[in-house]
């Protein structure tokens, strides 16, 4: 995987729980291009341990100079957006991949309805660059806890000129997914990036209107939920590899030197799937990828953000 | 010796009297596809990250000594099928994604050829072996003569396909193709990766294109990846198209034991795929490499093992490419040069 060593140029505090980055390229060269609702994966070594945590890239496609992206500071961190908040200054190096973009606009939809919920507005901030430049038609509409919780109000106003509606929880402002939603003409494609609870809402307000599933997308990165202990063997390369509680299934079989394929590290894409041969207890799946057949089945794992409750799993790597 | 510096381009020809030959160099440096003497369809991907100096794996995109008849060639099929270049409307920021891959890398690794300038969204761009010069602004496709996609992929080798990505699949919608072996972008534009896929034998019963099509859709920018594929051909003719089968079709009949090492071509593709940045779309280029039989055959090792690999060919594979018409030709008259003994593992001439 090719990845790019970038300097911290810029620190913000936007708001007392999200902070800004501004990443310049080490080489001073721009940094690659990129589409609309892309992510990539920083690379923290936190106390010799390697945490790889996903953020979308919030900054405008048409100038890559340098890379933005948003780390809202999680009160169960597992440590990463601790460090970036407490760690990372001015100066400070890290490493992160080439964008992925797994949160992409449909170049043929019609109209484009995003939602945000809270840090969920980072992907929208690079979509609305594409789409302002393409001139879609969209609009956004952005919900948060209260105004001190407002991250780039003032910024997305300007983007978006009456494109945008805010909702503030703290203000009793609501928004009415299902009443947004039943008012948009065929061909609407709707995107939206938050809470689980508000991402799953959306999901059942739209297939309860008969929406079709490619007309509704929804980006949801997952930190590995930590859990008991268990082992792992690898049955192709002979390994075996003891997951801690606090570690994900695959960032233990990457520190004992197994090289397993991954790409989002959020459970969203699907690059990390492993085939599982057996399993002497329940996995415990975390990801939005597989379905709830696949899950049931318990014939793949995507160790990324899953992880099992037994004594052994063995998967084919 | 820098290839790149010492390119010489060849006048010649792939249809009418069909001029085309391959100079010693370029048989020594042809994609050979078969390390094993048995072949059977698969992925076989790997990274397109450069190869050794002097293959046709060291660039992102090869030039070779033929690169000027082939943008001849392509022009030709252009002039009297313009649908062989299809770009939807959607499509507008693959086409500049294109400008960008195919200027760079041209520039970048064959410098005494191709010229770069850039100057914000200035570009001027220098193509010595075509003749072109030509100041644009990037972004803005009225400063070009063509819309930007056709501009550069007449100055590239091979078919280049587009396909967008959405609804986890994969769309052909956009392409220059006018050197397929018996395909169609008319057909196929805006089916997806299935739909086109539908006609190869053998592969969806393995699983094949659910793993291809799965890895495709987290193919990242920065980490192209390539793989081969080959064929046979009656006559060095690019525009083996679909369109035009009265054209070429009958020659598959004109094969005898006399001509059967001249007339029948390996052509190999070197398939390479690109996540394009700005648009999020997947480049996948097809470059065709043309040989005789009797230029492979130089190479004792290639001799015998193109004849057994033709011989052990699963009948559906051969009727599929096909081969049937000449193979057995071609296994015969292959047949002095193999002497059985066992060849190592690997693709290499000599």
């Amino acid at each position: 995987m090719s990845v790019l060593n970038v300097k911290v140029a810029e620190v913000e505090q936007v708001t007392e729980v999200v902070k800004h980055f501004t990443l310049v390229q080490e080489n001073g060269e721009p940094l690659p291009r990129f589409s609309g609702g892309s992510h990539v994966v920083v690379s923290m070594d936190i106390n010799g341990r390697i945490h790889r945590n996903p953020y979308s890239l919030m900054g405008s496609t048409a100038n890559t100079d340098s890379y933005h992206i948003s780390v809202r500071k999680q009160e169960n961190s597992r440590g990463g957006s601790v460090y970036m908040h407490e760690q990372v200054k001015p100066g400070s190096t890290l490493q992160i991949t080439y964008p992925t973009n797994l949160f992409a606009i449909s170049k043929l939809g019609r109209r484009h309805i995003l939602i945000a919920g809270g840090i969920g507005i980072t992907p929208f901030m690079s979509q609305i660059s594409d789409l302002n430049r393409l001139g879609y038609d969209y609009e956004l509409h952005y919900a948060y806890r209260s105004p001190e919780h407002a991250a780039f109000r003032e910024q997305l106003q300007e983007m978006c000129g009456d494109r945008v509606h805010f909702y503030v929880d703290s203000e009793d402002e609501r928004l009415d997914i299902p009443d947004l939603l039943s008012h948009q003409p065929l061909g609407t494609h709707v995107y939206i990036c938050g809470p689980v609870p508000m991402v799953k809402a959306l999901h059942l307000h739209a297939k309860n209107l008969g929406w079709p599933d490619n007309h509704v997308h929804s980006e949801e990165f997952t930190a590995p939920p930590s859990g008991d202990e268990f082992t792992v063997e690898l049955a192709l390369s002979g390994m075996e590899v003891t997951v801690p509680g606090d570690m994900s299934m695959l960032e233990a079989m990457e520190e004992a030197g197994a090289e397993p394929p991954f790409l989002c590290r959020g459970g969203a894409c699907g690059r990390c799937e492993l085939e599982v041969v057996s399993c002497d207890g329940v996995i415990m799946h975390n990801d939005h990828y597989l379905s709830d057949h696949e899950k049931a089945e318990g014939r793949s794992i995507m160790p990324c953000v899953s992880r099992a409750k037994c004594s052994k799993l063995v998967v084919n790597l | 010796m820098n290839m790149a510096k010492n390119l010489a381009f060849k006048q010649e020809t792939f249809r009418d009297d069909y001029t085309y030959s391959n100079s010693a160099e370029a048989i020594r440096r042809f994609p050979f596809p078969f390390a094993e003497d048995e072949y059977m369809y698969s992925v076989n991907i790997e990274q397109h990250n450069g190869g050794a100096p002097g293959s046709v794996f060291e660039h992102a995109i090869d030039v070779d000594e033929h690169y000027v008849a082939e943008c001849a060639d392509r022009a030709l099929v252009l002039e009297d099928d313009p649908l062989r270049y299809i770009a939807l409307p959607h499509m507008m920021d693959a086409q500049w994604d294109m400008v960008e891959l195919v200027m760079d890398s041209l520039s970048t690794d064959y410098p005494e050829q191709f010229k770069l300038t850039k100057d914000g969204d200035n570009w001027h761009w220098i193509n010595k072996p075509l003749g072109i010069d030509q100041k644009f602004v990037f972004g803005d496709e009225s400063t070009l003569p063509m819309q930007p996609f056709e501009f550069v992929g007449r100055q590239v080798q091979g078919d280049w396909i587009i396909l967008d990505q959405r609804d986890d699949d994969l769309f052909a919608d956009m392409g220059i193709v006018t050197s397929q072996a018996d395909w169609s972008m008319a057909f196929d534009a805006g089916m997806s990766f299935k739909e086109w896929h539908g006609p190869v034998p053998q592969a969806n019963e393995l699983g094949i294109f659910d793993r291809a099509l799965k890895y495709l859709l987290h193919l990242q920018y920065g980490s192209p990846v390539r793989r081969l594929n080959w064929t046979m051909t009656v006559n060095p003719r690019l525009d083996t198209s679909p369109e035009n089968y009265p054209l070429w079709g009958p020659d598959n009949v004109s094969v005898t034991p006399e001509n059967v090492g001249d007339k029948v071509h390996l052509r190999v593709e070197l398939q390479a795929l690109f996540r394009l940045p700005r648009s999020n779309a997947i480049a996948f280029s097809v470059r065709g490499y043309l040989a005789s039989v009797n230029e492979l055959a130089t190479y004792p090792r290639w001799a015998k093992r193109l004849r057994r690999v033709l011989t052990n060919l699963h009948p559906d594979l051969s009727e599929y490419k096909g081969l049937d018409f000449y193979r057995q030709m071609v296994i015969d008259h292959l047949a002095p040069m193999d002497d059985g003994t066992e060849l190592e593992l690997g693709t290499h001439p000599e």
